[in-house]
């Protein structure tokens, strides 16, 4: 019993599916789903703090010190809301349309390597997968729309049909062209890879992270991918979908409360799964800046303690935060919450020092600020940009990124074999040459 | 052949002219769509029925009234002097520009004139006023077409404004400011030092509303080439204000016919081309502009002097009517005043913009898209309140 328990920590860099411990991915399923949920509360208090500071607003600042408390007394408030189901409706559909949301946006993240060994299992066709579930996605959004009997969510499920069908097309010939420089890893004998932890092993081996080879096509690709990924996730500015001035909510128009939360939920998760896709291809996973151009035992030690250094840091500044708070005592009840979260902040940081827990964290913390960086664009995206029109959001999808990402793809293949193509065109020189020779002879 | 333009606006009737039930392009039944009285972007109550094919605007219908309070029969029922806080709940984003009209057409009836000094300040807040009221639509406008963060920006800068009325007349939007014959309160110590720092203060404001929107590539997308009124329908429909001079025709009662001080002002009226939405945007944040720049040549040359003209105190015109027009910032706002010679008056009219320029609406969208309408309205800068009265 202990050995089964134990066997799966003896095996080193291979996750729990390839070890075939089936404990263990149970574990990894449950830390990674808990996980995301975390995530996404965080995400949602930082969401709304990070466009108020845009906007010059404070955001939430009433429940718990600076709002921490926000997204728990929004998740209650869900959870007790009446549970409306419009008359009109599909009863049966209408239900299972978040459930179905939620369960595709989670089960993508299966294969998402946090680190070299820590995704639930590694599939050989990993990111076939990844797209293939998070496009089945949009299913549940056509479900809502058109269980809800109601013209703005049919509409608005419409619009995410097309749209999300249409963005895939450019999204998978940029991932493809990813998928195309890992087969120029030496020593893979010219095949490439689709396992997400097998190309994030290919930029290691390669010595450089995608979106910088054969620059700037792996940087076009990467930015294709980057638009493309906000068109499909429904955020701003493609959030036509949901488009709050035309269609009051788009496709959840006639959801509240758990059900509603559960669309939330899955557009977060699905957030976090296309950018991690983006982490993996194009931005080295889980692995740290600079590799080459920083590297030695003292650099690797110097950039494996940034991620706790930055959640010190995190730590640092709740504490002072907590500490600029006005006395009074209406607010000494915030005061000490926000102390005591920044002292276990703090705690966590310092467990983060351990060398045995840092050597283990490190890659998953680089993937999350990976991850991070990406939530942060979504954000400012939405804060600056103004909506685009259906129409023109279709015409940038087929007629902008489409044509790019097939263009990058070629590029990408030729510049790829140049000393092949080289060398055959010199063959096929010389044929010529030989026979023009023999004509005249 | 079915031209789009010849649809009647009987929503509901689903036959042709030639009594052929009529067929989309997908051959696909058409849909009846309710955006509003309850919808995030119709500015307040109103109600368009729309005739959809797809995403494609068929034909739209506005149902107004929500906001119907009988403002015209109040005015025959209340002395002159009573009426004149109830004309600032007409257009609530610009009320004192609705009590500058009041109060002139009553002063027209009265054959009475307000003082140089009184017109100064009545100029000046009256172009603060609209100000704030291209800001609220600014900020209203962009919202609708999704960018949510000038909204912020315009309010904060707004809120300068607003803290100039405060402290002038005590109020911040329904401002009761004038009074027939002139101003009722003098202004402040520091008014004129204030404003002018206002003035400092909002014009590099406006100069970030815009690096935001005027050359954002989607904002331009969004803008150009939609909702196109050109002059004739703007002249047919009736259509003034920012939306008329938009399409080219160089029309604004300030200087065509001059009200108040405003002939003593050099100001350039800032006219659009093709009349669409971006050129109205454009025209809007140029009489931004323009309006500081009336401020502060009404500041420099402020003259000293009485702020009331003799105006007897129970108030009752001679028999006869009037009709007077100013320059609100939506557009032409018209009254007209009947006088029995009691000291009410005997019919009270109000010609409102935003209530005209809503006509342009059907015409600026058909043929568009969904997200059109919400532009176009946003474009036309309605307030319900002044539409339904």
């Amino acid at each position: 019993m202990l050995d089964q328990l134990t066997s799966y920590l003896h095996t080193q860099g291979l996750t729990p599916g390839a070890a075939n411990s089936q404990l263990w991915a149970l574990i990894y399923i449950l830390v990674v789903f808990g996980g995301v949920s975390g995530f996404v509360m965080v995400i949602n208090w930082g969401e709304r703090k990070m466009l108020a500071h845009f906007q010059i607003r404070l955001g939430p600042m009433r429940v718990g010190p600076h709002g921490l408390l926000q997204p728990i007394a929004d998740a209650l408030k869900l959870f007790t809301k009446e549970d409306v189901i419009p008359e009109g409706a599909d009863k049966g559909i209408f239900w299972a349309a978040p459930v179905w949301v939620v369960l595709t946006g989670f089960t993508t993240l299966l294969v998402v390597p946090f680190g070299l060994s820590h995704a639930v299992t590694d599939m050989n066709i990993g990111i076939l997968y990844m797209l293939g579930i998070s496009s089945l996605g949009v299913l549940g959004i056509i479900m809502a729309g058109w269980a809800s009997n109601s013209h703005f969510p049919l509409l608005g499920s419409l619009r995410a049909s097309a749209q999300m069908v249409s963005y895939e097309v450019a999204m998978g010939l940029a991932i493809v062209s990813a998928i195309l420089m890992t087969s120029f890893t030496e020593g893979w004998n010219g095949t490439g890879t689709l396992s997400m932890i097998q190309i994030v092993e290919a930029q290691r081996i390669q010595g450089i992270w995608f979106a910088f080879k054969f620059f700037p096509l792996g940087f076009i690709a990467f930015v294709i991918f980057a638009i493309a990924m906000v068109a499909e996730t429904n955020r701003s500015p493609f959030d036509l979908p949901e488009a709050e001035s035309e269609l009051v909510a788009g496709f959840h128009t006639e959801y509240s409360g758990l059900r509603w939360s559960l669309f939330m939920l899955a557009e977060y998760a699905g957030m976090v799964a296309v950018s991690s896709i983006a982490t993996t291809l194009w931005l080295g996973g889980w692995m740290r800046p600079f590799p080459n151009l920083l590297s030695g035992p003292s650099w690797d030690l110097a950039f494996s303690l940034v991620p706790a250094l930055l959640v010190l840091f995190l730590a640092g500044v709740t504490i002072r935060q907590a500490l600029k708070m006005p006395t009074h005592p209406a607010l000494r009840a915030n005061k000490i919450g926000m102390l005591i979260l920044g002292l276990i902040i703090a705690g966590v940081a310092f467990i983060l020092f351990l060398p045995p827990v840092f050597h283990r964290t490190t890659d998953i913390l680089w993937f999350c600020l990976k991850i991070g960086f990406f939530m942060y664009l979504y954000i400012w995206y939405r804060a600056t940009f103004p909506r685009y029109r259906f129409d023109q959001l279709m015409r940038v999808g087929w007629k902008v990124l489409l044509p790019l990402a097939l263009g990058v793809l070629i590029v990408t293949g030729i510049v790829g074999l140049r000393a092949e193509i080289w060398a055959w065109s010199v063959q096929v020189a010389a044929a010529i040459a030989t026979w023009a020779r023999g004509l005249f002879a | 052949m079915r031209d789009e333009t010849t649809l009647t606006n009987h929503l509901m009737d689903d036959t042709d002219d030639w009594g052929e039930k009529r067929r989309t392009v997908l051959d696909a039944d058409e849909l009846i769509l309710n955006m509003g009285p309850q919808h995030p972007s119709t500015h307040g109550v109103l109600r368009v029925i729309l005739k959809l094919d797809g995403e494609k605007i068929l034909g739209t219908e506005c149902v107004i009234g929500y906001l119907h309070r009988g403002v015209e029969k109040i005015g025959e029922h209340r002395t002159y002097t009573q009426f004149a806080p109830y004309v600032d709940r007409m257009d609530y984003v610009a009320a004192v520009s609705n009590g500058l009209g009041y109060c002139e057409a009553v002063e027209k009836l009265l054959n009475v004139e307000a003082p140089p000094r009184a017109q100064y300040i009545r100029v000046i807040m009256a172009e603060l006023q609209r100000i704030a009221s291209h800001q609220v639509w600014l900020g209203t406008h962009a919202l609708d077409i999704g960018a949510m963060t000038p909204l912020f920006y315009t309010f904060r800068d707004r809120e300068e404004i607003l803290k100039i009325f405060e402290k002038y007349c005590g109020a911040r939007l329904t401002t009761h400011m004038f009074r027939i014959g002139g101003c009722q309160y003098e202004t402040y110590d520091g008014f004129e030092k204030e404003v002018k720092r206002f003035c400092d203060f909002v014009e590099p404001k406006i100069g970030e509303y815009e690096a935001l929107l005027t050359t954002n590539r989607i904002w331009v997308e969004r803008t150009k080439g939609i909702g196109i009124l050109n002059g004739d329908d703007c002249k047919a429909l009736g259509v003034t204000g920012p939306v008329l001079r938009a399409a080219g025709v160089k029309w604004d009662l300030r200087r065509a016919q001059p009200y108040e001080a405003y002939s003593k002002f050099e100001f350039d009226i800032p006219v659009g081309e093709h009349g669409d939405t971006y050129d109205r945007y454009l025209v809007r944040m140029k009489e931004m502009y323009q309006s500081l720049r009336i401020i502060r040549q009404a500041i420099d040359n402020i003259p000293e002097g009485p702020i009331m003209a003799k105006v007897p105190k129970i108030i009752k015109p001679a028999v006869g009517e009037v009709y007077h027009s100013i320059e609100a910032p939506k557009g032409e706002l018209g009254y007209f005043i009947a006088s029995d010679g009691s000291t009410q008056p005997y019919r009270m009219r109000i010609r409102p913009p935003s209530f005209v320029n809503l006509q342009g609406l059907d015409k600026m969208v058909r043929g568009m898209l969904m997200a059109d309408v919400v532009a176009v309205i946003g474009t036309l800068d309605i307030v319900l309140g002044e539409v339904d009265r």
